[in-house]
This record gives C-alpha cells, structure tokens and sequence, in this order.
C-alpha cells in the first residue's frame, strides 16, 4: 500500500459518507445515518494513515518532512481537520444530520487535491524558507480553525435553508433537523472555536515570518486576507455579543466568513502574488 | 464621568463604531492585495493608464498600508479599544470585587438555576450539612448571618470577566510593538562577498547607508542542491567583529539568523560571481596566498614561481556539485592537471613538493538586517491575546449561594446560582451540587 492509494480510498469513502449523510437527511432513515458515521470513521482511519504513510514515505525519499508543505497535503489535512471536527460535533450535540452539511466539504477538499488542475501529489523536500518548526504549527493552527470555519458555514446552510421552510409546518426532511436555536447555538461555539484557532494561526505565522525574514507582518496578500477573514469573524462576535444578533445574520456571517476563508485560501495563491507562492503547487 | 460623556466620548465608546471601523479595515485591506503595492510609478501607468494613476497617487493607494488613511482606521480603532474598555471596567471591576453576601435574598429566590429544599433539621445543623456539601463539590464559602438566617456564597473565577479587556488590550500592546519597531528601529541588507566584511548597512527606507558600529565579516558561503535541483540549503559562516576582534562566530541559516546588539541578520540572496577563491599553501615554506581568479585565466604566484589555472569543470555524483580540473605548474616544470571537488582542500604533490590547494567558488551572502526594539512587546501583545482569547471564550464567573432559613418547625435551604457565560455546563455543575445538598440535607444523622 501507498499513500496515495490510500488516500484515493479516502476520497471515494468520503463521497460515499456524503452521500448516505444526505440520503439520511432525505429519507429520515436512522439506519442510513449510522452506516455514513461508520463510514465516515473508518475513512478517517484510513487517510489518517494516509498522512502517517506519507510522513515515512518522505524520509524514505531522504528528505523526510511532515506532510504539511504543499497544497496537496494542505487539502488533505484540510479534509482530516473538517471530519475530526464534525465527528466531535457528531458526538457532543448526537445529531448526525450535520454531517449532511459537513463531510461533502471533507469531499470535495480531497477531490480537488487528487483531480485539481496543476495540484501535484509529488512528496517534494523542503525549501529553505520553509523548513521550520513553525510550520507544523503555523499549518496546523491555520487548517483547524479553517476546518471550523467550514463546518460553520454548512450550519448557517442549514440554519438557512431550515428557516426558510419554517412556514410550512412539517415540511419533509426539513423537520428532522435540529432546532433553529439549537444551530444558532452551535454555529456560535464553531465560530469562536476557528476564531481562536485562527489567532493562533496568524500568530505562529507572524513569528515564523519574523524568524525567517526578520518581519512579523509585511502586508503580504496571504496575510492581509488571513486579517480581513479575522475582521469579518471578530466583527460577527462583536455583532452578537454586544448587539444580541442571532439566527439569519449569524448564519449569513458564517457564508461570508467561510468565502473569506477561501479565498484566503486559494484566491490569493492563484488571484495574487507574494510571499506564500510555494503553497500554490 | 458626566463631563466626559460629551458626544465624541460616547461616539468611540460605541460598539457600533467598533462593527464600521472593523467594517472598513477589512474592506479597505482588499484594495492593496489586489493593486500592487510600492511599485515604481510608471509600472501603475502603464497597467492602470494616467488618471486612475494620479488618483492612486493622491490617496496613497500605491503604499495604502502606511497611508494618512489607513493609519486613521487604525488609530480609530485603538482609540475605540482603549474608550469602551474606560468605560466598561469600572463596571465589571464592581462585579468582580462586590460583596455577593449582600446581594438581595428576594433575587435570589427569582435567579435560575434555583431550588428549594425543605427539611425538619435544625438551622445550624442544615448549614453545617450545606458547608459540607459546597465544600465536597469544591466551591469554598464564604457566610453571613441575613435576616434570621444564615447566607452561604461561593464563586469560582469572577477574574474571568476581564477576558475579554485582556484581549482589547493585546491589540493595543501589538500596536505599541509595532510603533517601537517603526520609530526606533529599521529595515536594511547588505551583501558580504566572502572573506570580507561590513561595517553598513542600507536602508529598505530610503537606502541610506546605516552604520552598524561593529563590523560583520562572511568567513564562508555555501549553497546546496536537493536531487530535484531545488535549493536545500543557503548558509553563510558570520562572525563579528568588535575592533578587529572576533567576538562571536555563528553559521547562519534560513530560519536560523544571528542575533547581536539588536541587530538581527538574516540569509535572504546571495550573489554568485562566476569567480573561485583559491587559498594556495607552501607545505615546505609554510607561505601562503589567496586568489581570486576566473576559470581559463593563468594566475601567478611569482614568490614561489607556481602557475595555475582552472581549465575543465563536470558535475561530481552528487547533483549540482561541480568539480574542476586544474593546471597546476611549479619550479619543478611538472605541469600534471588535477580534479578538485568545490570546497575542498587537496594536497599537490611536484617532485619533492607538497602544496596545499582549497578551491571553492565564490559568492557574497545578502543579509537582511533588523533592529526592531518593539518585537518583544508584539510577542507579548500575542501571547496575551490568545490567552484572554481562551478565558473570554471558555471560562465563566460562576456563583452558588445558599439561603438557610427557619420557619416554624421547618428550615428552608434555597439554593441559587448564577453563571455569566457557557450556562449549560454550569447548570450541569450546579445540579450536582443541588443533589448532594438535597442527599445531605435528607440523609439522618
């Protein structure tokens, strides 16, 4: 076995999960539901050990470095942090048709990994710049909140999409999903969660710069986008702290947040140029 | 306070304010990542033709981070940070410090959670059983006797409230590193050929030369290859010099710069000049000379009568590591060439004579060079920040009072509680701590 057969399985059992996740939500099947979180844990397990493979696999190859460096592996952990994340949801509020919402981004993350256009799958050594401590944590801060993120932007879907049925009493599999003050609720604790995570991230980020270029901050596009997303969640909590918003606009929020996080993500890589350009291949 | 709440008070007290100003920082980031910044003007004419240029060249667009404006909405928004929290702090500081053995018993019995427990024991006896109880569950009261009846308060982590002041004022302390590092220190590089060294620097600002006050000497650059051809390593071997003296020697790394007397350098280039260093030893006269020489040039060493020159060069095994063949002819007239891997030190032998020849190719390392005195405060201002971060998002004050009251024959145990954030888990902790009260209180002595 390799690791990327492995984590070609990974990406099949994801689409697999996503698809019994939302056939549950559809036919309110109980069996269903606990097929895709079984799924959903036995893929994790494998692309876990996907990662660690490809971990072992680099330092076969002499350069041995974790598989933190590249958008490829960035994707992969991506999808990792979006499904540990949602399987905690899953547990702490037992409700599974979150994931309905949830795993299809761990999909398409792993999707666009493997099929994506000039994403090489190549285990690469490491540059000098990026050959650093901080770039484990700088990573995996970064993807954690991001994962967060994610996860907040399916619930303020589905925050969406369940208000705007509520007139219609009863109306099909939109009754089946958790309350409207129940989502609000998790949607909060998410976005605060990826918020400090965030912090973090730009934070390792910053000392890393400063150990690496001697400047913590230099207005670089990945850093000034990795500020506006912080602007856009810290004025969403400011919102409903202070201002008592709840329901529809926090939903909205986490959308816009998530689009934020994204082109943080890859619109600056393709869009725009600067210092992060090594992350774009 | 009256007199100060005038409106331009109220206006950066308001948390609207903070909603635009965040707002407006984001909205106005975007610009500068997308129209480039700090390029030449004529690069902004050509992509945006002359009047979008001009008008960019009025606003500051061109270097937006560090315009009029921009530093306004950050200024703005350090002003708000620092009024909203003048003008909340007093308030909460009551609310941390207060007296919660005085608080209203008719509230009490309205807070939620609550729950009142009826018992035939006797009034000392129910407080000692609630004392136990409390203390079992690790909440430490505190008494007070309150109308007839005794008062029983416990809180846990009413320090919690300032959270959130902690982190508004890691903002403030991010941005007083950032001014400290802006007006005492600077930016600059300087470029070392090997074998030399520096005493100035140059500017990023204005390209000023800076002085240093000591000097920065480049003993060795090396730069090595991964398979792929991909650099793997750029190291440069700094020492610096106090007088002429070595002080301190540190080989220095992407990642791993020198740090001496606030001045921090970094590798960030280097420059190769299609030049090698030579350093030729007589193994008999122990004389010594250095060269710097170009390949297929004859080079003289007329105090010991030694020509030599580089003719050929072939990359070794190792990818990217060349070795050169070199002509080497002393008094003895043996004109024998040899291979020499770069970087390495060889002995020749002519006749009865030993000589030894070091060859490396030449290069100067480009050094970024930092003083920033405010660096410390940012770290700080960091650390501080995700601290308060985590006791605003996860830890709540939380408080627990206990009213024991005798009524004719009966005593009543009102019990209360209060959490000012995360109220499930806290109704979770106060529920246990009802039900071992009520197991106590029922239980037969």
């Amino acid at each position: 076995m390799t690791s990327s057969q492995l984590l070609g399985i990974s990406t099949l059992g994801y689409l697999v999960a996503s698809a019994l996740y939302i056939a549950t939500l559809i036919f309110k099947t109980k069996k269903s539901g606990i097929v895709a979180s079984i799924v959903t844990i036995i893929t994790f397990l494998v692309q876990t050990a996907g990662i660690g493979l490809r971990w072992y696999e680099s330092y076969h190859l002499g350069f041995g470095h974790a598989p933190l460096s590249n958008m490829y592996e960035s994707l992969v952990f991506f999808s990792w942090a979006i499904v540990i994340f949602y399987l905690l949801l899953e547990v702490k509020f037992n409700n599974r048709l979150i994931g309905a919402f949830a795993i299809p981004f761990a999909f398409i993350s792993m999707a666009y990994a493997s099929f994506g256009k000039g994403i090489t799958q190549e285990i690469s050594p490491l540059i000098p710049a990026l050959q650093s401590n901080w770039l484990i944590a700088h990573v995996i801060t970064c993807f954690i909140g991001y994962a967060a993120f994610a996860v907040a932007c399916g619930l303020g879907c589905m925050y969406l999409v369940k208000s705007s049925a509520e007139d219609k009493p009863d109306a099909g599999l939109i009754g089946t999903l958790p309350g409207l003050t129940v989502i609000d609720d998790i949607i909060h604790k998410t976005i605060i969660f990826g918020f400090l995570w965030l912090s973090a991230g730009i934070i390792t980020g910053a000392i890393w710069a400063n150990s690496a270029w001697g400047t913590y901050w230099s207005w670089d596009p990945k850093e000034t986008w990795s500020l506006i997303t912080w602007f856009i969640y810290a004025a969403t909590l400011h919102a409903r702290f202070t201002r008592g918003w709840q329901g529809k606009r926090i939903a909205w929020l986490a959308i816009i947040g998530f689009v934020s996080v994204i082109f943080t993500y890859f619109g600056v890589n393709f869009l725009l140029s600067g210092l992060h350009s090594y992350g774009s291949s | 306070m009256s007199n100060k709440k005038n409106s331009i008070w109220s206006f950066f007290a308001s948390v609207k304010l903070a909603l635009f100003v965040l707002f407006f920082l984001a909205i106005a980031s975007v610009i500068g990542t997308v129209i480039p910044q700090n390029s030449p003007p004529d690069a902004y004419i050509q992509e945006f033709g002359a009047n979008m240029a001009r008008f960019f060249q009025i606003l500051d667009i061109t270097d937006m981070y560090n315009s009029w404006w921009f530093i306004s909405l950050l200024i703005m928004l350090a002003l708000n940070l620092t009024i909203c929290t003048i003008e909340r702090l007093p308030n909460v500081w009551r609310l941390v410090v207060q007296d919660n053995l005085q608080t209203d018993i008719d509230r009490l019995a309205k807070m939620r959670p609550g729950k009142e427990i009826l018992t035939s024991v006797s009034l000392d006896e129910a407080a000692d059983r609630c004392r136990a109880s409390l203390a079992e569950n690790g909440w430490r009261a505190k008494e007070a006797p309150r109308d007839n009846g005794i008062l029983l308060f416990a809180q846990k982590g009413p320090w919690t409230r300032f959270g959130v002041y902690i982190v508004h004022t890691s903002i403030l302390v991010i941005f007083a590193g950032a001014m400290i590092g802006s007006h005492f220190g600077y930016k600059g590089s300087v470029m070392i050929p090997e074998t030399r060294s520096a005493d100035t620097i140059f500017s990023f600002n204005n390209e000023e030369p800076i002085k240093l006050g000591f000097e920065v000497l480049c003993k060795r650059f090396t730069l090595t290859h991964y398979a792929n051809g991909a650099p793997k390593e750029f190291r440069s071997d700094l020492a610096i010099l106090e007088n002429g003296k070595e002080v301190l020697t540190k080989s220095i790394v992407v990642n791993d710069p020198l740090s001496y007397k606030g001045h921090t350098f970094y590798q960030s280039s280097y420059q190769s000049y299609k030049k090698f260093l030579v350093s030729l030893t007589d193994n008999q006269t122990k004389q010594t000379e250095s060269f710097l020489i170009e390949p297929g040039k004859e080079i003289k060493w007329p105090a010991e009568d030694v020509t030599f020159g580089i003719i050929n060069r072939e990359m070794t095994e190792t990818p990217f590591l060349y070795k050169y063949k070199v002509w080497f002819k002393d008094s003895t007239g043996i004109a024998e060439p040899f291979w020499i891997t770069d970087g390495d030190t060889i002995t020749v032998t002519r006749g009865g004579k030993d000589y030894t020849f070091a060859l490396k190719e030449f290069f100067a390392t480009g050094l970024q060079v930092t003083k920033d005195p405010g660096v410390w405060y940012v770290y700080i201002g960091c650390t501080l920040m995700l601290l308060g971060l985590m006791v605003a998002f996860f830890l709540s004050h939380r408080r627990i009072w206990v009213y024991i009251k005798q009524e004719g024959d009966t005593t009543s145990v009102l019990l209360s509680g209060n959490a000012n954030k995360n109220r499930p888990t806290f109704e979770k902790n106060f529920d246990a701590v009802s039900r071992s009260l009520d197991e106590k209180i029922k239980s037969r002595s």
